[in-house]
């Protein structure tokens, strides 16, 4: 018999405290099921330290240390070191952070690791704000979005950060983007990512019911609509930042579509949302253009 | 095998023959000399360790505990403003319970910018948990080193060993230095119960609720309770095989000493020849210096300074708004037990010379106020 796509082994249990609906959840519990048993992991502060359960429980069947908010890419760095200097040279070692632990108060500490190019998985599952703390603004936070940091009157008017942009500029091995709504495609780049050395950044797009203002059981079609509708890009690149692949292979749905069922974004008028999908369509024009020049190098054909 | 040492190496020499496996630190004067001399020896095979050169302060102590949590011996060295930034992360290893051990160069903390000496960094984490132990030679720093790893690690507490800049760090002085083979009898390798494990799953600093956290912090304080007869039973294993050995304090000429000089670090040196000055002159004064701050030595200090008629307490440090910081622990630890005058001295600060003529001006005002007006008084200022 064909062994399934999906292994069925789980290594998080049920029995933890997030949400109905938590993407954050359904991207660890995927991730896991690739890494497999020889996983070690570091969670900073962040939804996924409350997530984990409340001393002595502990959600997930491998060993977590827990680290203060700034710090997972380092803290990872530091047990991989100390666990290959004890002769442990096999498990995978993973730093868990939410946006804001990685686009915001952890950036240094990630931007060192990944000049480093230390040997760790890290991964940003992003729910665009910083939910633990009752949903204020990140800078992974899109514009137009209502947080309680970035109240409708002065909704949040910057854009995104470009994440995947910073870390291709450290040249590390691996980066990727997936959603939770594809669990397939998660599993393969944690598996693709634990076969290989060095910095792997894989950034996971992970809606939050509770802090989109959303009805939980749409978790799942918002975090399938980010894609389709191309305001969250599905890519990897590879080759040390050298070679960018888009994934492209969808029907297109309009990105109102996505907007509309989220309450974070009740606020916004026609031709608020007009404008927002007109820099949707123009980012990700520009993430094409940069897939096509970055493929017309000479010896990247 | 004896050299002629600068301080910083000093420290360097000493986690060689310690063995630390993972070292993780960020350059700043004065401490710079101690990890530049340790990648070296990474680089050269002297010590089998992993040298993670991180971004910042902050990161090298995070290194350090993820390391230490994986269950590998784990340093850092730092000052200063590098100190205060990895103060998050001091607590994070004191709640993780990791026998990290850290050197700490006694720099000024800015504005305005000093490179200079004074203990206010190291004093300002007085509280955060981790042992520390002010060293006053280089063969002491040397020797203090495997010894705070080793007291680290049976009480699964953090050790600070601290230094003064330049008086220490930039000089140079006779060290035996000591080799990894002859420190393996004494310091065995780390080898905790508990640890990051994939075959022996744990779950580090969960989210505790009221109903365990206090229970966890008790722990701390029992651990630190145990620290004094950990430290005196670790230095004696020390003696034993190297031939020497340092106290949790060391009383110098105190035994029928009317008035007591109370000192720390580099100072105790000086003190101690002026101390002879006085003894020849007929006064009868001592020193006594305290070596290990935390946990402090409160018999100790009380057996020693209860003989006197009085006590001066010279800080290099200052806490703002009250008093110096090791005066406060003098009269915290004689408190309802004698009532003798306990007087405060300010010396020192941001490197400012410390020099016999400062410490004679001391002993000759407090041996001269019998009722001082001032209970903390400040030394040498040009105001
Ligand atoms: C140094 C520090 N500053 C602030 C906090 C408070 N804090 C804890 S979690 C958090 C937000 C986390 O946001 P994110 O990383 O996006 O994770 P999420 O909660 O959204 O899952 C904040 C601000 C902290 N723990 N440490
Ligand atoms: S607040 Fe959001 S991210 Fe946090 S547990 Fe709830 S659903 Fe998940
Ligand atoms: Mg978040």
């Amino acid at each position: 018999m064909k062994a399934p796509r999906i292994p069925t082994e789980e290594l998080m249990g049920s029995g933890h405290l997030a949400c109905q609906g938590c993407g954050a959840t359904q991207a660890m519990r995927f991730a896991l099921k690739a890494l497999g048993p020889k996983t070690a992991l570091t969670i900073p502060a962040c939804c996924w330290a409350v997530i984990d359960g409340t001393f002595p429980h502990s959600a997930v069947d491998l060993p977590i240390f827990h680290t203060a908010f700034e710090t997972a890419a380092v803290t990872a760095a530091g047990i991989k070191a100390g666990l290959e200097m004890r002769g442990d040279k096999e498990t995978t070692v993973m730093a868990w952070a939410g946006d804001g632990g990685t686009y915001d108060i952890g950036l240094q500490a990630l931007s060192g690791a990944a000049e480093r190019n230390d040997d760790i998985i890290y991964v940003c599952y992003d729910n665009e704000a910083y939910m633990n703390t009752g949903i204020q603004r990140s800078s992974s936070t899109p514009v137009g979005a209502w947080t309680t940091t970035t109240p409708v009157d002065n909704y949040k008017r910057e854009p995104k950060k470009n994440m995947i942009e910073i870390m291709a500029a450290h040249s590390i091995p691996y980066i990727a983007t997936c959603s939770v709504a594809w669990p397939e495609d998660v599993i393969d780049k944690f598996r693709k990512a634990k076969e290989m050395k060095g910095t792997r950044y894989i950034h996971i797009f992970a809606p939050c019911p509770t802090g989109w203002k959303l009805a939980p059981e749409l978790s799942i079609q918002m975090a399938r609509r980010a894609v389709t509708s191309r305001v969250f890009p599905i890519l990897e690149i590879t080759e040390h930042g050298e070679k960018l692949e888009v994934w492209k292979d969808f029907e297109p749905t309009p990105v109102r579509e996505y907007l509309k069922p989220q309450g974070r974004f009740k606020h916004l008028t026609d031709e608020e949302l007009d404008g927002i999908e007109k820099d949707v369509e123009r980012r990700w024009q520009r993430l094409l253009a940069r897939e096509k020049m970055m493929a017309s190098i000479p010896g990247m054909e | 095998m004896k050299k002629v040492i600068m301080g910083n190496h000093a420290v360097s020499y000493g986690v060689r023959a310690s063995e630390a496996k993972v070292i993780s630190a960020y350059p700043i004067t004065p401490q710079t000399h101690i990890v530049e001399l340790l990648s070296e020896m990474c680089a050269n095979g002297e010590i089998d360790a992993k040298f993670i050169k991180v971004e910042s302060e902050h990161s090298a102590m995070a290194a350090c505990v993820g390391a230490s949590a994986a269950g590998s011996r784990a340093f850092t060295a730092t000052s200063s403003q590098g100190l205060l930034l990895m103060h998050e992360m001091l607590h994070w290893a004191v709640g993780a319970r990791l026998p990290i051990v850290l050197a700490n160069v006694n720099r000024a903390v800015g504005p305005p910018w000093s490179i200079w000496t004074d203990q206010n960094d190291s004093l300002s984490q007085r509280d955060v948990g981790w042992l520390q132990i002010y060293c006053e030679s280089n063969q002491e720093v040397q020797d203090t080193i495997p010894q705070a790893f080793k007291i680290a690690e049976q009480l699964q507490m953090p050790v600070m060993i601290v230094m003064d800049a330049f008086f220490l760090s930039h000089t140079f002085e006779i060290v035996d230095i000591i080799e990894k083979e002859q420190v393996r009898e004494f310091l065995p390798p780390y080898e905790p119960e508990i640890k990051i494990d994939t075959a022996d799953q744990h779950s580090f600093g969960n989210l505790a609720g009221p109903d365990h956290y206090m229970e966890l912090r008790y722990m701390i304080q029992e651990a630190m309770d145990r620290g004094l007869d950990v430290i005196k039973k670790v230095n004696k294993e020390f003696e034993e095989i190297f031939g020497r050995g340092y106290g949790l304090i060391e009383p110098y000429r105190c035994d029928d000493a009317e008035t007591i000089l109370v000192t720390s670090g580099t100072v105790s040196s000086t003190t101690r020849a002026v101390i002879d000055e006085l003894r020849d002159e007929g006064v009868k004064v001592g020193s006594l210096k305290i070596r290990v701050f935390r946990p402090f030595p409160t018999e100790e200090v009380f057996e020693v300074l209860s003989k006197a008629k009085k006590v001066a307490v010279i800080d290099r440090n200052i806490s703002f708004g009250a008093h110096g910081i090791f005066y406060q622990e003098i009269k915290s630890a004689l408190y309802g037990r004698t009532d003798i005058p306990i007087l405060g001295y300010i010396a020192g600060l941001g490197g400012r010379d410390v020099t016999p003529k400062v410490i004679r001006e001391i002993a000759d005002k407090a041996i001269g106020d019998e009722q001082p007006e001032r209970y903390i008084n400040w030394i040498g200022v040009k105001i």
